[in-house]
């Protein structure tokens, strides 16, 4: 069994709780999907985004230098980094030269994906995630589920208990109102104690040099206004041309990751604070090499909303943590093999293949055919599981002979009715793990279509 | 300069054959008939409230509204409702007590109850945001239908601070309960002054 696979088993244990997850990620799906038919023209504003986003990255070189040369008239500092490593030494190295021992984050699945928080750590700064979601893995030392909602999996009980030990509230308290007040208070000390403030970027503007950063806690705004230093880190693909390009991305974002017609916040970065210092830290870590790839390269225009998650039957299912990568479900079993296909092999095959996920992307990435594009490039690179590449081989020489296809068939129908339990339902029937197999027709279709005097 | 260099050339080396950008000068989402009527109801669903009222009554709705939230420390650029002395705030740190921020609106846009703010007369940005309770006040006459024609009149602060504000500060992070007043504003009444 693959690593996802055996992730969900253990995920799918507590039939409960899975149930309750299921329900939990279908009923945000729920929302959207209200936020969407508000939106007359909502499959308008999804080809605007999508041929956008197609254009940002057919010029996306000339756009980042119009960017950094914009960011740079307003005052900011731009920095670049090759891959995650680069990144990390860059952001410390920022912090270090200004002293930092404190800092605040909003969420920035990018330095998640960096790996930047141990990164620091280790080197003696102390790290704040200020989204609660985020504040309330990162206490619990475990890595965000979902891009949105970082702590989807957890249950009221869960963060209670971790809210008593870590933050002192009473035994047994588990209201959310009770539990986000007691986060609030502990996280305002942190704001007013942090020397810089870090937050991830959802769209930097080539023509203005500006960077829009939503959230709905407020966290980045704060988290930067407070401490005279800012560091902004984005991917290379979160360009968008134009100022005007934000009302079809806004008009989008909110709705399909939460059904909310916008965020709470939509703050708009131009330029350093005054008195302040702002650093824009772009960074690469596989995207060019995704860029060079027709059949890959629309996935680089997520806007990361989370809808694919949420409406993806494997994810509610296997939860996020099964995935095994920072960016979980549909869009993450895209990217991450992107970086590494041996590693992640195993997620191109989370997924029912059922399209629900690009019938939902609001920049009309074709999720599930890439799903199947990467499920060919694996087996191409030898990478496949005995399992499947063995029963892909057979299945190939079955298909492509009709005799043999025909033979296989009544030989099926047969073993199905006299073999015993015990070999049908071995280890090799992974079908029959949970499942029964089905009871044997008599004859074959073909057998009763000629029967009935067809052709 | 190595990784700048790297990373722009091997972009350009993966750069996609040319895809036109599309034109979106003067489009429009949905029309509201009654702006107002429409920007309301936008914002009571994001949780806030809106007060219609005039010139010569904002003062005193103003004043009710500090009175209801039983707010001491007032931190306001409306000078309809004076608070207190902003300028003797050398570090933002200090406006952590603030109970209401009174902020001037540039735009509301009637789809979602988002309202444009700048930090324009604002000494320290965070005062928004560090305030317990939130008040913006905006004229009826900025009124947009949506972003798109929020995008085409807003004029972004460069270099400068902007942000489309709608709502009080929210969270959902617990169980998807949503639960108002995470880091910013608990409350956000938004007066729009015929």
């Amino acid at each position: 069994m693959n690593e996802h696979a055996q992730k969900a088993t253990v995920f799918l244990r507590d039939e409960a709780r899975s149930a309750w997850h299921d329900n939990a990620v279908w009923w945000v799906r729920q929302k959207r999907d209200r936020a969407q038919h508000s939106v007359p023209e909502w499959e308008e504003l999804r080809s605007l985004a999508q041929r956008i986003k197609a254009h940002a990255l057919s010029r996306l070189a000339d756009y980042l230098e119009e960017f950094e040369r914009n960011a740079r008239a307003l005052g900011a500092h731009v920095h670049w980094a090759r891959n995650a490593d680069e990144h990390n030494r860059i952001v410390h190295g920022i912090l270090r030269d200004h002293g930092v021992q404190r800092l605040v984050k909003s969420k920035s699945m990018l330095t998640e994906e960096c790996h930047l928080n141990p990164y620091l750590i280790e080197r003696g700064i102390e790290v704040v995630d200020t989204d609660l979601g985020e504040r309330i893995v990162q206490l619990l030392r475990e890595p965000p589920s979902h891009i949105v909602m970082p702590a989807i999996h957890l249950k009221k009980e869960d963060i209670g208990e971790l809210f008593h030990v870590q933050l002192g509230t009473p035994k047994g308290v588990s209201d959310p109102k009770a539990l986000t007040e007691a986060a609030r208070h502990h996280l305002r000390s942190k704001f007013l104690a942090a020397q810089a403030g870090l937050t991830g970027v959802n769209f930097a503007i080539a023509e203005t040099g500006g960077l829009v950063v939503c959230t709905n806690e407020g966290n980045a705004d704060l988290g930067v206004a407070l401490p005279p230093l800012h560091i902004a880190c984005m991917g290379v693909e979160k360009i968008v041309p134009r100022q005007q390009d934000l009302g079809v991305f806004l008009r989008l974002l909110a709705r399909s990751a939460t059904g909310q017609s916008i965020t709470t916040y939509s703050a708009h970065f131009h330029g350093p604070r005054p008195g302040g210092e702002l650093h824009i830290v772009i960074v690469d870590h596989g995207r060019s090499k995704l860029l060079a790839r027709s059949e890959f390269r629309r996935s680089l225009s997520c806007i990361r909303c989370g809808a694919c998650l949420n409406t993806c039957p494997v994810y509610r299912r296997s939860g996020g943590h099964s995935y095994g990568v920072t960016v979980p479900g549909p869009i993450g079993s895209v990217l991450a093999p992107s970086i590494d296909a041996e590693k992640h092999a195993a997620l191109p095959f989370a997924s029912s293949l059922c399209g629900s996920c690009t019938d939902v992307c609001p920049v009309r990435i074709d999720l599930h055919h890439q799903l199947l594009a990467w499920r060919g490039e694996i087996a191409a690179q030898g990478l496949l599981p005995p399992d499947k590449s063995i029963g892909a081989r057979v299945g190939r020489i079955v298909l492509s002979h009709t005799w043999l296809y025909r033979m296989a068939g009544s030989l099926a129908r047969f073993a199905l009715r006299v073999l015993p339990r015990g070999i049908l339902y071995s280890r090799l029937n992974a079908w029959g793990l949970s499942r029964e197999l089905p009871v044997p027709p008599a004859k074959s279709f073909r057998a009763q279509w000629r029967a009935r005097g067809k052709p | 300069m190595g990784s700048r260099e790297d990373i722009l050339r091997a972009i350009r080396e993966a750069s996609p054959p040319p895809a036109p950008l599309p034109d979106l000068n003067g489009r429009r989402g949905q029309k509201s008939g009654d702006l107002a009527a429409q920007f309301t109801l936008s914002v009571e669903e994001v949780g806030g409230r809106c007060v219609r009222t005039d010139e010569a009554s904002l003062p005193e709705e103003l004043r009710a509204l500090a009175q209801s939230l039983e707010a001491k420390i007032i931190g306001s650029i409306v000078p309809q409702l004076p608070g207190i002395d902003l300028s003797a705030h050398v570090i933002p740190h200090t406006l952590a007590g603030v109970d209401l921020a009174v902020l001037p609106g540039e735009l509301a846009v009637a789809e979602n109850g988002a309202v444009w703010i700048t930090e324009a007369g604002l000494k320290h940005r965070a005062l928004f945001v560090l305030a317990q309770h939130l008040a913006l006040v905006v004229p009826v006459s900025r009124l947009v239908n949506d972003m798109h024609e929020a995008y085409e009149k807003v004029r972004l602060p460069r270099p400068g601070y902007g942000c489309f504000v709608s709502g009080p500060s929210k969270t959902a992070d617990i169980e998807q309960s949503l639960v108002i007043g995470a880091h910013g504003a608990r409350s956000c009444t938004v007066f729009l002054v015929e």
